[in-house]
């Protein structure tokens, strides 16, 4: 007979069971392997091509020289970077690569500007 | 009874200032468990409190075209009507606070009022989606209060009197007829989640359609007091619905009494979460199908089960 | 009796994103509906135009949360189809995976918006909690949740590790059983089937006039899947069943929904099992050479078309996008009309609706001033508009 309430014995079978979810500030979440997080800048490997530049959708990054050398320095807009991480496959010295970082939040907008040398 | 006792029974214990913590407490039972079936962590103890609070001190809008005094007024009379029927319902003992006979009745109706005034509450508010909410509340209230009210006859045709005290003081004398009265308490239950506006039958607050309906324009202090008239209704009901059926709290020493009184009401509480967390949102029209076609039948059935009982075993 | 016009949306809590429903109802019943579109216009195919090939993936791909890969494979289908590119049968395979999880993902999340939209608050907790099991999956391949970022042109970013694949086919079974307990629930819960069945009709003839797509023209009987018209990627290789039903209502589309899941599952264990070894990626020149052509994709919602043209240079000339929910809003007049009102959010619900990705620039035509007009002409009316209203703003640059 089709009467209602047949989720009963699963709902009664997960007062036991743990509950999946976090609390997250306190419990930090796992994060995956290969996550595409805030990227981290290497400037001994850049050699300013700045093809980083030409491929970010969101015109995030910014490669700058510093001084006279073959210095260079990264600037990165994280209100506008979307963590696609195209910037790292781009690069073609490995200067670039993502961090499991991914709690950026600020109160102030100017500390998302960051300059990474 | 003298003057002091008196008050401190009407809003120290057990009236206002117990039954307002107790129904935060059910409040909490009641999320709680919700959340647990669902594999949740659900809220901490003091959610239902904190909530409360909040809405306290936010502020309070109201539509230009409804009425001013009216419009503040009615959360206000809701929990009026709910307190009001607390005092006449058992808690620790057989007997309540005021009892006379017919108070069976005068509960009933009493706890129809809270519907009424969120009927009220929603045409007042002028705004769309309260109209179809405050309408919705009418044709609900159509149809569950008369399987509601033919389950609460059953047992107090049993007891062959209509004061609920009454009813408590004869289902101690004879507990095993509280066995009889199975199928009308299952009734009832069905039929008080109608009157507590829960899954499955929150249609006159059912969010992804009408949005809050009668509550669409309250915010504020008033919707925090209509949302602990709908706690407080929860608890009255609960209360009620065991001493009439469940036989109250079996006239035992008032401190153990007490306790039953929890356990029982708390039980009524987890059943209601229960049908809350395995349903889904009927229809208004499934709803009027539903209890006119089954429900009251059913109930009725019970009034003559109890009638052939009292005929021959009393 | 009489009518009453009740507004729904653009802000509603049935509605996840802004869209308005106009709704002439005599009681509770609805005689007509009217849907407006155009709250969430985001410019995204003019912006295409001018970011570089590998830019527009990442932006094409943010048309959509839920169906981010299906936007983007389709883009980068029909790059590469200009380009003249062949891509690796890896590369095709791993997207081919990502999508059928994405359907996997999309599907489970509709099935706990169908219960939430009822009133089924638990099945909508169970049927997300159980998403995260695809979500996991997704993001162990990915590295993300959401806009996976797979796909560049020429094949896809990232390989999948054998390690990975062995976790896949061990949630699998998890998944599967679930979706099992689910079609359970979902054919035996009274009062969860008398919210679906019966509800929203739309007639195979109906469906196919409107040009229904995807669940919703399956659900009326059309058997129609892109997969398997015109195949694209691996699945030309890979045999596959349409589900199809005739219930013809929002039963019948959670019929079939459930049933793709369950075709979702073989059809990823046979991917998973026949995965190709090789380069996961060919290199494709920055320029495209010039050409245009029309790329279609089974997306979870339904049929996604992109049109693009391209001029020679780093840049497309023009991208265009038609969502799924574009093909299937047509049809939700006639799902409505007659419906109750406690119907409107399964209704609007079932066709999977995602009205941001359908928003592009629509010309209302209210037969007075019919007329397109350009920059120009629209600053000079604006000017001529204030100056009659006594403000001269004619010498503001």
């Amino acid at each position: 007979m089709k009467h209602p309430g047949k989720m009963i014995p699963e709902v009664f079978s997960n007062l036991t069971k743990p509950a999946v979810t976090v609390k997250y500030p306190y419990e930090k979440a796992k994060v995956p392997e290969n996550f595409r997080g805030k990227i981290s800048f290497n400037s001994k490997n850049c050699i300013g091509c700045k093809m980083c530049m030409r491929d970010c959708p969101a015109k995030a990054i910014t490669i700058e020289k510093v001084g006279e050398e073959k210095v260079f320095r990264a600037k990165f807009e994280l209100d506008n970077c979307i963590f696609c991480a195209q910037c790292v496959d781009s690069c073609p010295r490995k200067a670039l690569s993502s961090t499991p970082e991914f709690e950026l939040a600020q109160y102030e907008k100017a500390k998302l500007k960051v300059i990474q040398e | 009874m003298n003057v002091q006792w008196t008050l401190l029974y009407m809003f120290v214990f057990p009236g206002f200032l117990f039954l307002i913590a107790y129904s935060m407490i059910c409040e909490w039972v009641d999320r709680k468990l919700f959340a647990r079936f669902q594999n949740r962590i659900g809220p901490p103890w003091f959610q239902p409190e904190a909530d409360f609070i909040k809405l306290l001190s936010k502020e309070e809008i109201i539509p230009d075209a409804a009425d001013k005094v009216m419009f503040r007024l009615l959360p206000i009379f809701a929990i009026a009507a709910v307190l009001t029927a607390f005092l006449y319902l058992p808690i620790w003992n057989t007997n309540a606070i005021y009892s006379f006979k017919g108070d069976l009745i005068v509960v009933f109706y009493l706890l129809t009022i809270p519907t009424l005034t969120f009927f009220l509450a929603g045409w007042n508010s002028t705004s769309l989606f309260s109209a179809l909410g405050s309408v919705r509340n009418l044709t609900q209230l159509f149809s569950y209060e008369v399987p509601l009210l033919l389950s609460l006859l059953g047992p107090a045709l049993l007891a062959g009197t209509w004061s609920i005290s009454g009813i408590s003081a004869f289902f101690l004398k004879r507990p095993e007829l509280l066995v009889v009265n199975i199928i009308g308490f299952l009734v009832a239950l069905v039929a008080v989640q109608g009157k507590l506006e829960r899954v499955p039958f929150d249609i006159p607050d059912a969010e992804t359609e009408i949005v809050a309906g009668s509550f669409t324009e309250f915010g504020g202090r008033l919707l925090g007091l209509f949302r602990l008239a709908t706690d407080l209704e929860m608890v009255v009901v609960a209360t009620l619905l065991s001493a009439v059926f469940l036989g109250g709290s079996f006239g035992l020493h008032p401190v153990l009494g007490f306790i039953i009184f929890v356990v029982k009401t708390l039980f009524i509480v987890c059943i209601l979460t229960l049908f809350k967390t395995v349903m889904a949102r009927v229809r208004m029209e499934q709803m009027m199908k539903f209890c006119w076609k089954y429900l009251a039948p059913i109930a009725l059935i019970q009034l003559l089960i109890n009638i052939l009982v009292k005929a021959y075993f009393l | 009796m009489s009518q009453i016009k009740i507004p729904i949306g653009p802000q509603h809590p049935a509605l996840h994103e802004p869209e308005s429903f106009n709704l002439t109802l005599e009681g509770e019943i609805i005689v007509e509906a009217e849907a407006k579109l155009g709250y969430n216009h985001r410019g995204i195919e003019k912006a295409c135009e001018s970011r570089n090939f590998i830019q527009d993936i990442y932006l094409l791909e943010r048309i959509c949360g839920i169906c981010s890969h299906s936007h983007s494979t389709c883009f980068v289908q029909a790059v590469e189809e200009i380009a003249a590119v062949e891509v690796p049968l890896r590369a095709k395979y791993i997207r081919a995976i990502i999508g059928e999880l994405e359907r996997i993902h999309s599907h489970l999340l509709w099935v706990g918006v169908a219960g939430h939209e009822v009133g089924f608050e638990t099945l909508f907790m169970y049927a997300w909690r159980d998403r995260e099991i695809v979500m996991d999956i997704l993001a162990w391949i990915s590295g993300n949740r959401v806009n996976y970022g797979m796909n560049t042109v020429g094949g896809v970013r990232r390989d999948i590790s054998p390690e990975i694949l062995e976790q896949i086919l061990g949630s699998l079974n998890t998944l599967i059983e679930r979706t099992e307990y689910y079609t359970r629930i979902v054919t035996d819960e009274p009062t969860f089937m008398g919210r679906l069945r019966g509800v929203g009709k739309l007639s195979k003839e109906q469906a196919l006039s409107l040009g229904a797509v995807g669940p919703i023209a399956r659900a009326s009987g059309i058997a129609r899947d892109v997969r398997q018209d015109d195949p694209y990627g691996a699945f030309s290789e890979i045999e596959f069943r349409i589900s199809t039903d005739d219930h013809e209502d929002v039963l019948g589309r959670t019929v079939v929904r459930v049933h793709e899941l369950m075709e979702s599952y073989r059809l990823l264990r046979t991917l998973i099992e026949n995965l190709p070894e090789g380069p996961i990626a060919v290199k494709v020149p920055r320029k495209i050479p010039v050409g245009e052509t029309l790329s279609r994709l089974e997306a979870p919602r339904g049929e996604d078309i992109l049109y693009l043209k391209t001029n020679g240079t780093e840049m497309p000339e023009r991208v265009k996008v038609r969502a799924p929910t574009l093909a299937n809003l047509a049809s939700i007049r006639e799902m409505l009309c007659g419906a109750y009102l406690a119907d409107f959010p399964i209704i609007v619900a079932a066709i999977d609706p995602c009205f941001s990705c359908t928003d592009r620039m629509i010309r209302v035509g209210n037969g007075k001033n019919d007329n397109l007009m350009n920059w120009q002409q629209l600053r000079e009316y604006s000017i001529e508009w204030h100056k009659k209203q006594g403000l001269d703003l004619g010498q503001i640059k």
